[in-house]
C-alpha cells in the first residue's frame, strides 16, 4: 500500500482534535504529578514512622506496576465503589499518581541537597516548621530540580497514548478510529509517530535550555 | 469463590506470557544496547550517526506507537508479525535505546588511565574493550539495567492492546466474564509488583557477585 497525501489531508482535522486532548492530559497530569510528588516526598520525611513507611511502600508499589493496569483499576474498579469518573479525569489521575511517585524521588534528592546549615539557620532564626519549608528549603530545593522534573513530564507525554485504552479520545485513539474506519494504517500510525518524534526532539532542546538555566542534573 | 480458582489459572497463564515477553525483550534490548551504545563511542562517523538516529528515534516515540506501528503497518510493507514477535521487537528496540545510553555512559565513565594502560600494554581497540574497559563498565551499568528491566516488565502490559494474552489481557478477560473488577486487577497488580521485586533482587545479587574481589580496586 502506498502513502497517500490526500488521505493525510483528510484525516488531519481529526488527528488535531486528538492532539489537543493529548496536550491537555499531559499538562493536567504534570500539574497533578508535581503536587502528588511533593506530597509523597514530604510524607516520606514525616516524623510519624507509620505514615512515612506506608507512603513509601505505596509509592514503591505504584512505581513497580504498569500504568496501563493502574488506569484500568481507576476506570473500572472505582465505579464499583460509587466513584464514577469521566475517562479523561481517570486518565489524568492515573498519569499524575504514577508520575507523582517518580517526581517524589526528584523532590527527595532536591530536598536532601539543601545544605544542613540552612536547616540550622532556620532553626536559629526561630522559624516555624511551615515557614522553614516555604521560605528556606523549597525555594532553594526546587530550581535545581526543574530539568529532572521536565524530563519526567516529557516521559509522561509519551505515555499518554495509553489513555486510549480507557476510551479517552486522544491522538492515538483518533488515529486508531480513522485507521479502522478506512482500513488504512500506514498514514495515521506514522503521523502519530512523527508527531511524538517532533515534540520530543523539540523537548530535548527545551531540556538542554532548562539544564543550562537551572544547573546540571546528576544522574 | 469456587469459580475464582479457574480464573486464577487464566491469570497465571497470562503471567507466563508476561514473563516470556520480559525475558525475550530483555535479551533483544541487551543486544541492541551494546550494539548502539558502543556504536555511539565508535571512531567512525557513520556508525555514530546510525546509533544516534536509532536511539533518538526509539526514545522519542512512545512504546505504544512503536508497537502499533510494528503490528499494523509492517504487514503492509510485507512483513507480517505475530503479536508476540511484534511485542518482543517493539519492547526490545525501545528499551534497548534507553539502555544504549547507559552503556555509553558507563564506557565513558571508565577512567582515562585505563585507556592509556591499554595502549601501554599494546592491546588492540577490541582487546582493550573486551578485557579492560567492559568488565569495569559492566558493574556501573548493572543497577540502571535493573531499572530498565523493570520498565520493560511494566511496558509489556501494552501488548495486551494488540490482543496478546498477557497478564493485563487476562485481567480484562476475567473482568468481562465475571463482572468482578477488584479481584482481577488487584491480583494482577500484585503479580507485576512481585515480578518487579524479583528483578531488582536478582540484579542486586548479581551486582554483589560481580563486585566480589573488586574491593579497593574501584573507588
Amino acid at each position: 500500500m502506498e502513502w497517500d497525501w490526500n488521505f493525510v489531508r483528510e484525516i488531519m482535522p481529526t488527528l488535531i482534535q486528538g492532539v489537543k486532548i493529548t496536550i491537555l492530559a499531559t499538562v493536567l497530569g504534570s500539574v497533578l504529578a508535581a503536587i502528588v510528588g511533593l506530597g509523597i516526598a514530604l510524607a516520606r520525611r514525616s516524623e510519624n514512622r507509620i505514615v512515612a513507611r506506608s507512603v513509601g511502600w505505596f509509592a514503591e508499589f505504584i512505581r513497580g506496576t504498569p500504568l496501563l493496569v493502574q488506569l484500568y483499576f481507576i476506570f473500572y474498579v472505582l465505579p464499583d465503589i460509587g466513584i464514577l469518573l469521566p475517562p479523561l479525569v481517570a486518565g489524568v489521575i492515573g498519569l499524575g499518581l504514577h508520575y507523582g511517585t517518580y517526581t517524589a524521588e526528584v523532590y527527595r534528592a532536591g530536598i536532601e541537597n539543601v545544605p544542613r546549615g540552612q536547616w540550622e539557620a532556620a532553626k536559629a532564626c526561630n522559624l516555624s516548621g511551615y515557614n522553614t519549608w516555604t521560605h528556606i528549603i523549597l525555594p532553594q530545593a526546587i530550581p535545581p530540580m526543574i530539568p529532572a522534573l521536565a524530563n519526567y513530564f516529557i516521559a509522561m507525554f509519551k505515555e499518554t497514548p495509553l489513555l486510549s485504552a480507557i476510551t479517552v479520545l486522544e491522538l492515538m485513539n483518533q488515529a486508531k478510529s480513522v485507521a479502522n474506519t478506512y482500513y488504512r494504517y500506514i498514514e495515521p500510525m506514522t503521523l502519530v509517530g512523527a508527531f511524538f518524534l517532533v515534540i520530543s526532539l523539540c523537548s530535548v532542546v527545551l531540556l538542554r535550555w532548562l539544564e543550562h538555566r537551572y544547573g546540571r542534573i546528576e544522574r | 469463590m469456587t469459580q475464582w480458582s479457574g480464573y486464577l489459572g487464566l491469570i497465571l497463564q497470562g503471567a507466563l506470557v508476561t514473563i516470556e515477553l520480559t525475558l525475550m525483550g530483555s535479551v533483544l534490548a541487551l543486544v541492541m544496547a551494546f550494539l548502539a551504545g558502543m556504536g555511539r563511542v565508535s571512531r567512525f562517523f557513520i556508525v555514530r550517526a546510525i546509533a544516534t538516529t536509532y536511539i533518538e528515534f526509539f526514545r522519542g516515540t512512545s512504546i505504544f506507537v512503536q508497537l502499533f506501528w510494528a503490528y499494523f503497518v509492517l504487514p503492509f510493507a510485507g512483513l507480517s508479525l505475530t503479536p508476540l514477535q511484534a511485542g518482543v521487537l517493539a519492547l526490545g528496540l525501545n528499551v534497548g535505546a534507553y539502555a544504549a545510553e547507559v552503556v555509553r555512559g558507563a564506557i565513558l565513565s571508565v577512567g582515562r588511565e585505563q585507556y592509556e594502560a591499554c595502549t601501554a600494554l599494546n592491546l588492540g581497540r577490541w582487546q582493550g574493550m573486551r578485557h579492560v574497559i567492559l568488565p569495569q563498565a559492566l558493574l556501573v551499568m548493572l543497577p540502571t539495567f535493573g531499572n530498565n528491566a523493570i520498565e520493560l516488565l511494566k511496558a509489556t502490559s501494552v501488548v495486551s492492546l494488540i490482543s496478546l494474552a498477557d497478564l493485563t489481557f487476562q485481567a480484562q478477560v476475567v473482568r468481562s466474564q465475571t463482572g468482578s473488577t477488584l479481584m482481577p486487577f488487584v491480583s494482577v497488580l500484585v503479580i507485576y509488583f512481585g515480578l518487579a521485586l524479583i528483578i531488582s533482587w536478582g540484579i542486586r545479587s548479581l551486582e554483589r557477585r560481580m563486585a566480589r574481589g573488586l574491593d579497593g580496586v574501584r573507588v
